[in-house]
């Protein structure tokens, strides 16, 4: 391997920096009448939408591609949101971004291509209605959940008219229904819908009104779009319900309508609800009802049976009896108090009575004792008598007349 | 154009709501009864309201300032 190459000698005046090689190129390309303001038409890849609010991408054709940057205010400014693979007309300015060394477009303006005419006039005419209010959600009026009639505007023949009769009486077949033939296409058409709109506003009892159209191209949709349509919907008492056209088709009449249905056929099914499901559901409230009061009624039972099941409702004379048992057994106990007491009461009469009978004097008498008197009273001691009293001496059995004859004094023992 | 289907939603959402409060709390016995009595009335009202109305499928159409209405 070589190790020294040969360096050529050139003076350093001839050597450019990166940096002034840059700022060469971007005042170049930047100061080019041909590179400020131009119009581009392409097709958007890989588009991002960064936090900062900047948006890059790329635009490309067949052949070629360009880097584009469009910065917040611009991006803010967007009418509709850029993707991937869109068709845009852009107006921007050439750029270098020097630390990358790249060159790209600075967007300002971007706008949809190859939409039509109408297109542009649909576009213009929903941002004027949007920006006056008229698609606000405080307009709109709500569908009444039980009509009992429903006006339908559309042609009187073809696929709609016959959709929408058919959905409608299927779900509710005692609905009423009127029909007002209208022009949904062509000249006129706007006019005639306006019309109807008013005709039916003037009957008494419309509940909701079903606008409705089969799908069509812009074209074919076009009565829809126009003003005087769109303030005419705006105007009604009666709350509409659109149904123009796809899923996919939106017209002005959606936007300002008080409901939108994506197609005819669902139209039928917000209008008015099943009037099977609504019989089977107050059956099933009702069934509810009766079932929650048989609860009720059957849990009461129970509560007033588990009363009526205890021994005092079941057997009251078991109570009385209880309590009789108890006087009786009271008055037993009582009695047998009383008796007790009696008896110790004759015992201790008995104890009284021997005690008594012990101090008889004819007890004493009787064991041999005697009891001796002068003058009708007891002679206890020698002073009681004098010798030749006459004194009486009682025994048990009779008694003995006697004559004191001498008095020995002393005491006895 | 409100007051006609007013009575039906009104005592639907009645019923809906006796069916609740019975459901929902341990309500005395005299209460239930009543409740139950009143939802069973208005039940009875919201079905006959849904069969009362006929079919009737009208062609509205203005002519000089007048409504001429004949049948679809």
């Amino acid at each position: 391997m070589e190790t020294n190459q040969k360096i050529p000698n050139i003076p350093e005046s001839k050597i450019i920096t990166i940096d002034k090689l840059t700022d060469y190129i971007k005042q170049k390309l930047e100061n080019d009448s041909q590179l400020i303001n131009i119009w581009v038409r392409g097709e958007i890849s890989n588009y991002t939408l960064h936090s900062s609010g900047h948006s890059y991408f790329t635009l490309k054709d067949e052949t070629s591609q360009i880097s584009c940057i469009m910065f917040r205010d611009s991006v803010s400014s967007l009418k509709f949101d850029p993707e991937h693979g869109m068709k845009v007309l852009v107006l921007s300015s050439l750029n270098v971004y020097k630390p990358r060394g790249n060159y790209q477009l600075v967007v300002s303006e971007m706008y949809q291509d190859g939409l039509g005419e109408l297109h542009q006039k649909f576009l213009q005419l929903k941002e004027k209605l949007e920006k006056e209010g008229l698609f606000s959600k405080e307009y709109k009026k709500p569908i009444p959940k039980f009509p009992r009639t429903i006006g339908i505007i559309t042609s009187p023949t073809g696929a709609v008219v016959r959709d929408l009769i058919r959905n409608l009486t299927r779900r509710f077949p005692n609905i009423n229904i009127k029909l007002v033939p209208t022009l949904v296409q062509g000249g006129g058409a706007a006019e005639n819908i306006v019309k109807s709109i008013e005709l039916l506003n003037k009957i008494k009892g419309v509940d909701i009104i079903i606008l409705g159209r089969g799908g069509g191209s812009l074209e074919d949709l076009w009565c829809f779009n126009e003003e005087i349509v769109a303030r005419a919907i705006f105007k009604s008492k009666i709350p509409i319900i659109s149904a123009v056209g796809h899923e996919t088709d939106f017209t002005i009449s959606d936007f300002v309508a008080d409901y939108r249905a994506p197609t005819p056929s669902t139209a039928a099914e917000i209008a008015v609800k099943d009037k099977n499901e609504l019989l089977s559901n107050i059956n099933h409230l009702r069934e509810r009802l009766l079932q929650k009061t048989k609860r009720t009624i059957e849990l009461k039972r129970q509560h007033l049976k588990s009363f009526m099941d205890r021994p005092i409702f079941k057997r009251p004379l078991d109570f009385i009896n209880q309590h009789l048992q108890q006087i009786d057994e009271l008055i037993l106990r009582s009695d047998r108090a009383i008796l007790q007491f009696l008896k110790l009461k004759r015992h201790d009469l008995e104890i009284l009575t021997t005690k008594l009978d012990n101090l008889n004097p004819e007890a004493v008498l009787e064991r041999g004792y005697s009891l001796t008197m002068c003058k009708g009273k007891v002679i206890k001691s020698t002073k009681d008598v004098k010798i030749n009293d006459l004194i009486d001496i009682i025994l048990r059995k009779g008694e003995i007349k006697s004559k004191v004859m001498e008095v020995k004094n002393g005491k006895r023992k | 154009m409100e007051n006609e289907n007013e009575p039906f939603e009104k005592n639907l959402k009645k019923i809906e709501e006796t069916v609740g409060s019975l459901e929902g709390g341990d309500l005395p016995l005299k209460e239930t009864l009543e409740k139950f009595e009143e939802g069973i009335k208005l039940s009875k009202l919201c079905t006959e309201e849904l069969e009362k109305a006929q079919q009737k499928i009208e062609k509205i159409t203005e002519k000089d300032g007048k409504v001429i209405s004949e049948p679809f």
